[in-house]
């Protein structure tokens, strides 16, 4: 045991295996925050139902929550023009994720009350003002934990881009496993991307579940 | 001289000659669906009710249970299962590891909604039932799970959905699955776009009726002002 472990964790197979780590929280990273962003204007719109850009935002949401992942990561990789096949894949997350957040943004403000919006029109608050000083902060104070847990679900995606040759954490992992023999260093390997991904994801999960509760007590 | 437009009608025409692989990809998407659905609603309904047990040794082990599945991606969960426990002796199929992996991950999903189910019945019904003299057994059997099962259709009918599209990590494992079946025709003949356009469509056939039924349900569960599961955390 002591042996496989001096074989698996030497010097460059530690930094390969952290160089992995950054990627996989790297790409997550601005994943979240462009789906964050596209999300919410998604979610906006898709409250015009009976609009056309209310159809077509129908329509995106639909598309991409209905469809695996993998898919569009291959369809991007391969049909968009130009650009690394990292960024390709990883747009590929961006507006598959941007599908999910949309949907989240949406029951949050379909918990409004709509005395909201009437109570600022009537105080003279033009609708952008409305959206951005009364009804957008109440909504994402209600959906924090909801998008908190997309992002643990973001991150656990981002090792679907092994599947694509990615340099992100799994794959990083699977280089290293390559080059080992044994049964013990294959298990080591695999407790070890384990153990990395539920420090991660559990870190945060127990972070949706404290503000989970906090906020039920203030209500 | 051919179209080079990556949506070209000749690549089309080519792709229905070579459907067989798409029907063959798409009947095993299915049945590793069917059976991995029924093997997470097992797991599901046991980590449930464990997870709402009253002694701490079953409630740790449901929760041990979910944290491990759930903070852990599936890719990995699956590689493990082909090249982890091959090293151990242990060789599965891929028909093998697709039920067996997406049916553990979703266990643990469907093993808290189905919590999530039982703690929103109200408890005053589990009460009612113990001083009626009945049993924890009884009181689950046909007390608590009856009144539950409506409300918990919805998110269960997600997890499905979920379910289905996470079948594609087989295609990883060259699962012979519908995205397997797709990506290899489309390597092969070059015929990216239609390719991945039909098994985008195949998928959401499956998947879209599930998630509009589910979508309906909820609403009319909530207009009739029944027990409405709200799951907080939407993962997955």
């Amino acid at each position: 045991m002591m042996n496989s472990i001096q074989t698996v964790f030497t010097r460059p197979n530690v930094l390969f295996l952290l160089d992995g780590i950054k990627t996989t929280l790297l790409i997550s990273l601005y994943v979240v925050i462009l789906s964050i962003v596209f999300g919410t204007l998604l979610g906006l719109v898709r409250n015009y139902e009976k609009q056309f850009f209310g159809k077509l935002a129908g329509f995106y949401i639909e598309l991409f929550r209905n469809t695996p992942l993998l898919l569009w990561m291959l369809g991007c990789a391969f049909l968009i023009p130009g650009s690394t096949i990292l960024v390709k894949a990883s747009v590929a997350l961006f507006l598959y994720t941007a599908a999910v957040v949309a949907e989240i943004v949406r029951g949050g403000l379909n918990s409004i009350p709509k005395g909201q919006f009437e109570a600022a029109h009537s105080q003279g608050f033009s609708f952008f003002q409305t959206l951005a000083y009364i009804i957008l902060p109440q909504t994402f104070k209600k959906i924090i934990p909801s998008l908190l847990s997309q992002v643990i679900t973001t991150i656990k995606d981002t090792s679907f881009l092994a599947g694509l040759g990615i340099m992100e954490f799994t794959r990083s992992g699977q280089v290293i496993l390559g080059k080992v023999t044994k049964t013990s260093e294959v298990f080591l390997i695999y407790g070890f991307l384990a153990l990395i991904y539920f420090i991660i994801c559990f870190t945060l999960s127990v972070l949706v579940r404290s503000w989970h509760k906090n906020n039920s007590e203030n209500v | 001289m051919k179209s080079t437009n990556p949506f070209a009608m000749w690549r089309w025409e080519d792709l229905f000659q070579n459907f067989d692989s798409f029907s063959s990809g798409f009947l095993r998407t299915l049945q590793v669906a069917i059976l991995a659905l029924v093997l997470a609603l097992v797991i599901g309904i046991v980590i449930g009710i464990l997870s709402t047990a009253h002694n701490l040794i079953l409630r740790s082990i449901a929760r041990v249970y979910v944290e491990i599945f759930q903070n852990i991606p599936l890719v990995i969960q699956i590689f493990f299962m082909y090249n982890g426990l091959a090293m151990a002796g242990l060789v599965l199929s891929e028909f093998t590891i697709g039920v067996v992996g997406v049916g553990l991950y979703h266990g643990a999903y469907i093993g808290e909604v189905v919590r999530a189910g039982i703690l929103a019945v109200p408890k005053g019904q589990q009460e009612a039932a113990y001083a009626q003299g009945f049993s924890y057994t009884q009181t689950m059997r046909y007390i608590i799970l009856p009144q539950m099962v409506k409300g918990i259709l919805p998110p269960l009918t997600n997890q499905a959905v979920s379910l289905i599209k996470n079948t594609s990590v087989l295609a990883i494992i060259a699962g012979a699955d519908l995205m397997y079946a797709a990506d290899s025709y489309a390597s092969f003949s070059l015929n990216y776009g239609p390719s991945y356009v039909v098994a985008g469509l195949l998928y959401f056939i499956l998947c879209f009726p599930l998630a509009t039924f589910s979508r309906k349900y909820e609403e009319k569960l909530k207009n009739n002002d029944s027990l409405v599961v709200d799951i907080p955390e939407v993962m997955e």
